[in-house]
């Protein structure tokens, strides 16, 4: 049995918590224990933080890292923008010892300290290459049948220096863990584009941002829903999406046979 | 650095004018005006620094030229308020009564277990602000 801290952020337990419930219920069908980490903070959100002040930035992500250190354990999150910076904040300071001493500085006397730096997953990226998709099929005992649009997102993917896959432009992973509940995965040709969100973009610029999420949603033609591994993804599509969209662990939640009002999913495909 | 690749991947630019070679060149002539506000309309997709022939971090110059921005005071209201729902509660995005009851419902703590529940560790956030001189006071 693995044990991972489990790393909630912001939108997840302060506005979609049906989505943390969904992770709790798949994890233990699947034997992963989510440990919770006492007094995180937001991780910190990339595209304001990142963009106003870089230092805080890795120092506040570094403070939560220190808490799964602290635990002994991995950690995994349910939000590409937790994840970007989460995952980002670890390699720069793996890569930089003196820079993460010095960080370690700024932490040890308030308490914290990062002697080794964690390693970080997405849930979905753990689910694929740890847990893997054999025997997540497994523990499938309702096969779905929905057509998916299936949406990456861009940081589960980019920047590439910083993760497992080698390439960004045809990933196939995330369909194969959509296509494991039974569910397929359909084509469509904005299917690699960025939702719109990030950056601080959609909280700056509403407009322009939703413009580029209906860009992308004009082009599902055919799907009962759209799956995210992102609940600011998720927030931006389901505004200008007329079919549902759930995020990852909803569905497989749905496939490990969680009822769905179990996990308070109101909207079904 | 002309060839393009950045300003005809990105997203932005597909629905608003935004040159990403403009800014990125702008910022190696010293000329960038910081009141403009497309430095915002960058959703950080890093689809332009995946694929810069000359491997320019695209993206994380503009993370730079920003950063420059908000030392001077230049960044949009709602992003100033994220960073006082930071200070207040350690959440960009904090809780409210009606999530509260959600959680219940769901059979999760009212109250997640972050900065939520944990004073001392929101007071450690806030100390980290300080001493980067951020309080959004
Ligand atoms: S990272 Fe920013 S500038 Fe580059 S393509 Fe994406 S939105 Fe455009």
């Amino acid at each position: 049995m693995s044990e991972l801290a489990f790393f909630l952020g912001c939108i997840i337990p302060n506005r979609m918590p049906e989505i943390e419930k969904a992770a709790r219920l798949s994890a233990e069908r699947l034997g992963i224990t989510l440990s919770d980490m006492g007094g995180a903070s937001c991780c910190p959100a990339p595209g304001v933080m990142k963009s106003f002040d870089q230092t805080l930035w890795l120092k506040l992500a570094a403070r939560n890292l220190s808490i799964a250190e602290a635990m002994g354990c991995d950690i995994v999150t349910l939000c590409n923008g937790c994840y970007g910076t989460l995952k980002d904040a670890s390699m720069e300071l793996r890569e930089d010892p003196a820079l993460c001493a010095s960080v370690c500085e700024a932490l040890r006397p308030k308490g914290y300290d990062l002697a080794v730096v964690p390693d970080v997953y997405h849930f979905v990226e753990y689910l694929y290459h740890t847990y893997g998709v054999d025997a997540l099929r497994e523990r499938v005992t309702t096969p779905l049948s929905y057509k998916v649009a299936v949406h990456y997102g861009c940081h589960l993917l980019k920047p590439t220096k910083y993760r497992q896959g080698a390439s960004s432009e045809r990933p196939t992973f995330f369909d194969e863990l959509v296509e494991v509940t039974g569910a397929t995965s359909i084509p469509y040709a904005e299917k690699a584009s960025c939702c719109g969100a990030g950056g601080g973009v959609r909280s700056g610029l509403k407009d322009i941002s939703l413009a580029m999420a209906q860009k992308k949603v004009d082009s599902i033609k055919g799907a009962d829903c759209i799956v995210t591994p992102c609940p600011f993804c998720h927030m931006q599509l389901e505004q200008v999406a007329d079919i549902p969209v759930l995020h990852y662990v909803q569905l497989l939640a749905l496939s490990l046979g969680v009822q769905p009002g179990e996990m308070g999913l109101e909207v079904l495909p | 650095m002309k060839c393009g690749t950045c300003s005809g991947s990105c997203p932005s630019g597909r629905v608003v004018a935004f040159r990403t070679r403009a800014l990125v060149e702008a910022r190696a002539t010293g000329t960038i005006d910081y009141d403009d506000p497309s430095l915002w309309y960058c959703t950080t997709c890093y689809t332009c620094m995946e694929r810069c022939p000359r491997s320019i971090d695209i993206t994380d110059e503009i993370l730079h030229i920003r950063e420059e921005a908000y030392r001077l005071g230049k960044v949009l209201e709602p992003h100033k308020a994220v960073l006082t729902y930071i200070w207040k509660t350690g959440h960009a995005v904090p809780i409210n009564d009606a999530v509260r009851e959600k959680r219940v419902r769901l059979g999760l703590s009212e109250e997640p277990p972050t900065t939520h529940r944990h004073a001392d560790a929101l007071a450690v956030v806030r100390a980290l602000m300080e001493e980067e001189g951020v309080t959004n006071e």
